[in-house]
């Protein structure tokens, strides 16, 4: 987009009077550009390159060394944690994928009446954060849960569901399968008929036509939801913490810096690993998908031939969906039994019913729910506002570098949680704030900010994907009536985009609302407490798990609206697009 | 490359999705070696009886004999029917030697010979170079060749095409329609063409098969279907009709078209009395200035300058009469309110009795 020459009687401006070089003449549009440039580099790559420094810092000296590094795999507890941490992962993405491939290849294999259900189930175990299940599965799957119980009454044995890193991998396949199961179902989805039908019909067909050609296609939307699962896993704080496994590295690097403090230089080591292996594997994932657009789908194509299924399937399909339901809803159940239990514990059940923890939980925690709703709004506000203008910017205007805010926005996804925490501990414990008179490291505008800068990938998505939809033709068509860039902008576009920007608020606020590795972090006291670690702090003694349990389903119920409002948002934008062009 | 030649023979094929009839009554008889085209507009049961040839769909009613063998209840991959896929369906992950190797493969033809097969077929769509591609990286008219050529490899009975054409642009199509022509001719395959386009299915095919609403209209060769359309449907979908209604007179051996207004046109032959619709194309009916036997008073409602031909709007017997007049250089052209009269060539129009 070139700016024209300026209109000639129009008086000098004192930018214009200054000498070029003093002054570069930017359109408003690009300092709107350079102004997000600015705060994503002071608060995502600034903070993440001061951890990535101080790892290979001598702690005493400054000076450059790897010693850092060696003093962590010299010792025993960490090499442990950072194998337990790969194991972990590996073997959630492994557990995730067995769960989600016969949901995948029912859905879009055959005609099955309970696609209903596995759609749900696509969803339901994102709705709940997945350290809030935790403390339920223990007492669903635990040594003395539920199921244990049952077990030794009727056969005498116990099956360690929950012991150690078991526990971990459970809790997190259960939560993080739909990932894949999303991803595999839209790939094999996007294979149009006419990719099988051609192999029919030169003579393929059953398990070879899958392996040559069903599932060759299909493979770049099971690594991508794959690399995803296993990032999240190999850095998420919340779940290990609270199933008090500590041995793996998210909850080394929260102790280290917690107990030993921030100057504690093993903190800084594990967080450029977390760091390293979250790059990695979405490189790994890019290196497989590379040149892999297999969707193939045609205009009135639509996915692979469904067939019926005959009744003995038709039972059996039914059985493994309603199993995997059982087991993924079981947190959730759990939950709900604790939040109205009295007093559970050596019992399958709770011993009785109560409101009480509710009203615990309600006296307790309104601090809790305002500074969630005060927090998330912000994050969410303002990454709809940055997530449109990055949009609008890479994909409307010739701006120089305009890939890069794209880029340095999307990097927030390598970044964990306790990453982004201890680089802002560091960055900004000298910091202060004027008027406030604290450090920006412990005022509570920092713990939004964090929100914000972990949900901008998202929401920047959602943004892209909205403005993509809109036809350049008819901002151009605005701009021909006479309506200037910003009025374009105002009148034409935001609205148009409305239902992503929308729907991307409502994503992003629903799943700031619950976030705690980077906000367990960056709490000072318990009045700036958000909801997700009002959670961890009722959960950490017997007595407040009731009380937890209820916030936890408050959370979900927060969650779950959140996610039912976008998809309604997403569904009536859809209409609305297509009614206007049919 | 060798080809016995199958002839194809459907016989009272019936094919519904769920309880809505797709297909009705099929009767068909193509010979071997013949290019044979599916002619009809969108929802007609063209592609859908392509498919049910090829095996693909619902299960239908009735025989589909290949080379004298009822292949109807056989799955796909046991019928030995090539088909060319209107997307091209060329597997993204395969390049465009593994695609075109695949139905040998699947045929446990041995390395050696596929290597040899895939050679030939590809030199003989002229793209031998770009075997190590992959699908994405050729144009549309490269894919569609390769997706040809990996259909003849495997030698087929019989070669179905599915709108082959349909998506590629309109100077590659047809360069494309007389590539595919020639390929047919030289390998002597029995070649079964859907498309909705008329020029298509005229330019390359034997024999066609118009149909719509999943019934076959009529079967015959381009000529006869444009010359001796046998309904209106079929009449009104081959080039341009006037089709005006109106009666067959027949009076002391002389017959006349009375139409609905009053007009009469007198009739060479002798055609049968009753109620009846005459089909005019445009180039069989001439403007005259001045009144004569059997013409029919008009006014030139619109003009459009066709290159050879002047195509005038005229209004006539009660309806809106398309007629052509051949251009030549420097001729004055009627304009919009003229009045004229219309001289049919009722030699060359066709009677279609009430009901056909």
């Amino acid at each position: 987009m070139t700016q024209g020459p300026q209109p000639s009687g129009r008086p000098m401006s004192l930018a214009d009077r200054l000498p070029a070089f003093l002054f570069p003449r930017l359109s408003p549009i690009a300092l709107v550009g350079l102004f997000i440039a600015i705060i994503l580099v002071g608060f995502l790559i600034y903070p993440v390159l001061q951890v990535i420094a101080v790892a290979f810092q001598n702690p005493v000296t400054g000076a450059l060394t790897l010693e850092n590094f060696g003093d962590f795999f010299n010792s025993s507890l960490f090499r442990q944690s950072f194998f337990n941490s790969f194991y972990v992962s590996a073997l959630s993405v492994i557990v995730a994928t067995v769960i989600a491939l016969p949901l995948a290849y029912i859905t879009t294999r055959f005609n099955f009446s309970g696609s209903i259900l596995i759609q749900s189930l696509g969803f339901i175990p994102l709705i709940m954060p997945p350290f809030v299940g935790a403390v339920a599965m223990q007492l669903i799957f635990g040594r003395n849960g539920t199921i244990n119980l049952l077990l030794r009454d009727h056969f005498g044995i116990t099956i360690p569901f929950m012991e150690g890193l078991n526990g971990v991998i459970l809790v997190q396949s259960i939560h993080y399968f739909p990932f894949i199961l999303i991803n595999l179902s839209a790939s094999l989805r996007n294979i149009d008929r006419s990719m099988e039908e051609a192999a029919q019909n030169l003579g393929a067909h059953g398990l070879r036509l899958f392996r040559r050609i069903v599932f060759p296609l299909a493979t770049p939307g099971y690594v991508a939801g794959a690399a995803l699962v296993f990032i999240k896993v190999f850095d998420d704080l919340g779940t290990p913490l609270l199933l008090n496994v500590n041995n793996m590295l998210a909850p080394q690097a929260y102790l280290r810096i917690t107990s030993v403090g921030l100057n504690d230089p093993m903190g800084y080591v594990i967080s450029v690993i977390l760091v390293a292996f979250s790059i990695l594997s979405l490189w790994a994932s890019f290196l497989v998908m590379r040149g892999k657009d297999y969707a193939t789908v045609q205009k009135g194509g639509g996915g692979l031939a469904k067939r019926d299924l005959a009744l003995r399937e038709k039972i059996l399909a039914y059985g493994v969906v309603l199993f995997i339901l059982l087991i993924v809803l079981s947190p959730h159940i759990g939950l709900l039994l604790l939040s109205f239990g009295t007093i559970w514990s050596f019992a399958p059940l709770p011993d009785g019913y109560t409101l009480a923890n509710y009203v615990r939980m309600w006296e307790g925690s309104q601090q809790y729910v305002m500074n969630t709703l005060l927090y998330a709004g912000i994050a969410a506000t303002l990454d709809v506002i940055i997530g449109t203008a990055i949009a609008y910017i890479v994909l409307r205007t010739g701006i120089a570098g305009r890939k890069w805010l794209d880029y340095m926005a999307t990097a927030a996804l390598a970044v964990p949680g306790v990453v982004l925490g201890i680089g802002y501990l560091r960055t900004f414990q000298n910091v202060d704030v004027p008027l406030v008179g604290k450090p920006l490291a412990s005022w509570w505008v920092i713990i939004a900010i964090a929100l914000m800068i972990r949900r901008l990938p998202y929401a920047l998505r959602a943004c892209m994907a909205a403005l993509q939809q809109v036809s350049l033709a008819l901002e151009e068509a605005a701009e021909s009536l006479g309506a200037g860039k910003f009025r374009t902008i105002r009148r034409i576009v935001v609205p148009l985009m409305a239902g992503g920007i929308l729907a991307g608020f409502v994503t992003s606020f629903a799943t700031a609302a619950v976030e705690l590795s980077a906000t367990i972090m960056l709490v000072s006291n318990d009045r700036d407490s958000p909801l997700a670690y009002g959670i961890y702090l009722f959960m950490q003694t017997p007595s407040g798990r009731g009380a937890g349990a209820a916030l936890g389903v408050l959370a979900v119920v927060i969650v779950a609206l959140g996610t039912v409002l976008s998809q309604i948002i997403i569904e009536r934008d859809k209409k609305l697009r297509t009614a206007g062009r049919e | 490359m060798k080809t016995e030649m199958s002839g194809i023979e459907i016989r009272d094929l019936h094919l519904s999705f769920g309880d809505t009839r797709v297909l009705t009554g099929i009767n068909l008889s193509i010979k071997p070696g013949e290019f044979f085209a599916f002619l009809g507009p969108s929802g007609s049961g063209k592609s859908t009886l392509l498919r049910a040839i090829a095996g693909f769909g619902p299960q239908p009613k009735g025989e589909i004999l290949i080379g004298g063998r009822d292949i109807a209840t056989l799955p796909p991959w046991k019928r030995d029917v090539g088909m060319v896929f209107q997307s091209y369906a060329l597997w993204p992950h395969m390049s465009v030697r593994d695609n075109v190797a695949f139905g040998l493969e699947e045929r446990k033809v041995p390395r050696a010979e596929i290597r040899a097969r895939v050679d030939e077929a590809l030199a003989l769509v002229g793209l031998s170079h770009l075997a190590d591609r992959m699908p994405n990286q050729l144009s549309g008219g490269q894919q569609q060749r390769i997706a040809l050529a990996r259909t003849v490899v495997i030698e087929p009975k019989v070669l179905l095409l599915d709108e082959p054409l349909s998506n590629l642009d309109a100077s590659l199509r047809v360069q494309m329609r007389r590539e595919l022509l020639a390929l047919q001719r030289k390998l002597g395959l029995t070649t079964i063409f859907v498309t909705h386009d008329q020029e298509e299915a005229n330019t390359t095919s034997d024999r066609m098969a118009v149909l719509d609403g999943g019934v076959i209209q009529q079967i015959g060769t381009p000529q006869e279907l444009y010359d001796r359309p046998v309904n209106l449907f079929v009449a009104r979908f081959l080039g341009t009709a006037n089709i005006l209604e109106g009666r067959v007179e027949v009076d002391a051996g002389a017959a006349r078209f009375r139409t609905a207004t009053g007009d009469v046109l007198s009739l060479p032959v002798e055609g049968r009395a009753g109620p009846s619709s005459i089909v005019l194309r445009p180039q069989n009916i001439r403007i005259e200035e001045q009144a004569g036997a059997g013409t029919l008073p008009g006014e030139v409602l619109h003009r459009e300058f066709l290159g050879s031909q002047v195509r005038y709007l005229v209004r006539a017997a009660g309806t809106e009469i398309v007629v052509d007049q051949s251009h030549r250089a420097g001729e004055i052209w009627l304009d919009p309110g003229a009045q004229v009269h219309l001289a049919a060539n009722t030699r060359d129009a066709v009677l279609i009795p009430q009901g056909a």
